[in-house]
């Protein structure tokens, strides 16, 4: 698994982080905040590695 | 064998209660179910599922070596398909952390009948048909108890002629599977190692994880691109005999791997609210429960309203209402039979609270694999 990027998706109106938009392999996947989603697991280990998740613009 | 053995055998497998039930632990073992794809190519780069359900393609450091693995029909008498890997590029340079091996991944509250980490702990019995095409005929398979990192293998020499292969576990008093949702036994086919994989000896007895230990004697897979493997008809079942492969109908087969993967078809209405300017809030049934909160893939959708907006691959996670305690909330999230969706700050012109009726233009992928 691949991640090259990933992009917190947050409620419009309580800018609340609701999941995350990650992009793996070039393609685009939603992911939730669940610590038994295996895309969450590899998430945090990318982030442990020193990656940062951003904002969107 | 003589009819005294087989009446033997039939009294063990009585005794240990292998009639009756469900008895096969391992889903698609019969290779029907094939969501994602039937064929993938350029295969070896990279971890994941690429087409049949419940098998994971796990790599260590990157083998310069390739294949496509592919739903085959190519099958022992009985059976309609089976796992084919074929190489496709070779790699003679095996560099010490390379690996390539075909995981079956399976929850811990799926396995407490096993009583592992108790003074009851029971056998387990695992089969399989296989057959191979090319000079690489040894393989091991590998099961790794993921909650305790204890660790167990057995090597099988392969033929060019399908045949069915058994191995019978010895039971393990140490270590409990949890009783959870999570990766409890991990059945592994090791088809590529190096050497901190097959350096040591191989660990035929239940024992504290050493990875030099667990794929000792194998061939590669990358040898040539002569090679290839077929696998099918996996079953793992609680005891120490190998009762013939439970069949189970495509539906039936379909229905458990959806619990880690399925789809929302192209054409599902979803009815829809939009909540604020940007965003819109919706939800699908889904026809099975899945394991946890799934990733969802991209897709296209036509909201209709006063106009007909079409979105190209938007991507919504699963709704949550606040990040508080860092969970979406798992009655949202699939694991009821319902997926709430939101697509936040993605979209235009939304009108607060207006409500809404959306149409997927393309078809979603749910992931909640382990």
């Amino acid at each position: 698994m691949n991640i090259s990027k990933v992009i917190n998706s947050r409620d419009e109106l309580t800018n609340d982080v609701m999941g995350y938009i990650v992009t793996i392999d070039s393609q685009d996947f939603g992911v939730p905040l669940d610590t038994a989603n295996r895309h969450y697991q590899a998430i945090q280990e990318w982030v442990a590695e020193g990656n940062k998740i951003e904002d969107a613009d | 064998m003589t009819k005294a053995a087989e009446l033997a055998k039939m009294g063990e497998v009585l005794t240990n209660s292998q009639i009756g039930g469900r008895r096969n632990i391992v889903i698609n073992g019969g290779m029907q179910i094939s969501q994602r794809s039937t064929s993938e190519t350029g295969k070896g780069d990279a971890d994941g599922y690429f087409t049949l359900d419940r098998y994971k393609i796990n790599v260590g450091a990157t083998s310069a070596g390739r294949f496509t693995m592919s739903q085959s029909t190519d099958t022992p008498n009985g059976f309609g398909n089976s796992l084919k890997i074929d190489c496709t590029t070779a790699d003679t340079s095996i560099a010490a952390g390379e690996r390539l091996t075909i995981d079956h991944r399976i929850e811990g509250q799926n396995l407490q009948q096993v009583k592992k980490g108790t003074s009851d702990a029971e056998k387990m019995t695992i089969s399989f048909y296989a057959k191979v095409v090319g000079s690489a005929t040894d393989f091991v398979v590998d099961l790794m108890d993921n909650d305790n990192t204890r660790q167990v293998s057995n090597l099988f020499t392969f033929t060019t002629s399908w045949v069915r292969y058994y191995w019978t576990i010895p039971a393990d008093t140490t270590g409990a599977f949890d009783n959870d949702n999570a990766n409890s036994l991990n059945i592994q086919f090791w088809l590529h190692g190096g050497s901190n994989f097959t350096s040591g000896t191989l660990n035929t007895s239940w024992a504290s994880s050493t990875d030099a230990n667990r794929a000792v004697g194998i061939d590669s897979i990358f040898s040539s691109t002569d090679n290839e493997i077929y696998l099918t008809g996996i079953q793992l079942e609680v005891g120490s005999q190998a009762t013939p492969f439970e069949h189970r109908s495509f539906g039936e087969e379909l229905a458990l791997c959806q619990r880690y993967y399925q789809w929302i078809p192209k054409y599902a209405f979803m009815v829809a609210v939009e909540a604020g300017t940007t965003t819109m809030r919706g939800g699908v049934g889904l026809p099975t429960n899945m394991r946890a909160n799934p990733t969802i893939g991209s897709h296209n959708l036509t909201r209709y309203d006063d106009d007909d907006n079409t979105f190209s691959n938007k991507t919504p996670v699963v709704f949550s209402n606040s990040s508080s305690d860092n969970q979406s909330d798992p009655e949202a999230g699939g694991q009821s039979g319902h997926l709430a969706l939101a697509y936040n700050s993605i979209m235009s012109g939304g009108t607060d609270n207006h409500n809404v009726t959306t149409l997927f233009g393309t078809k979603a992928s749910l992931d909640a694999e382990l």
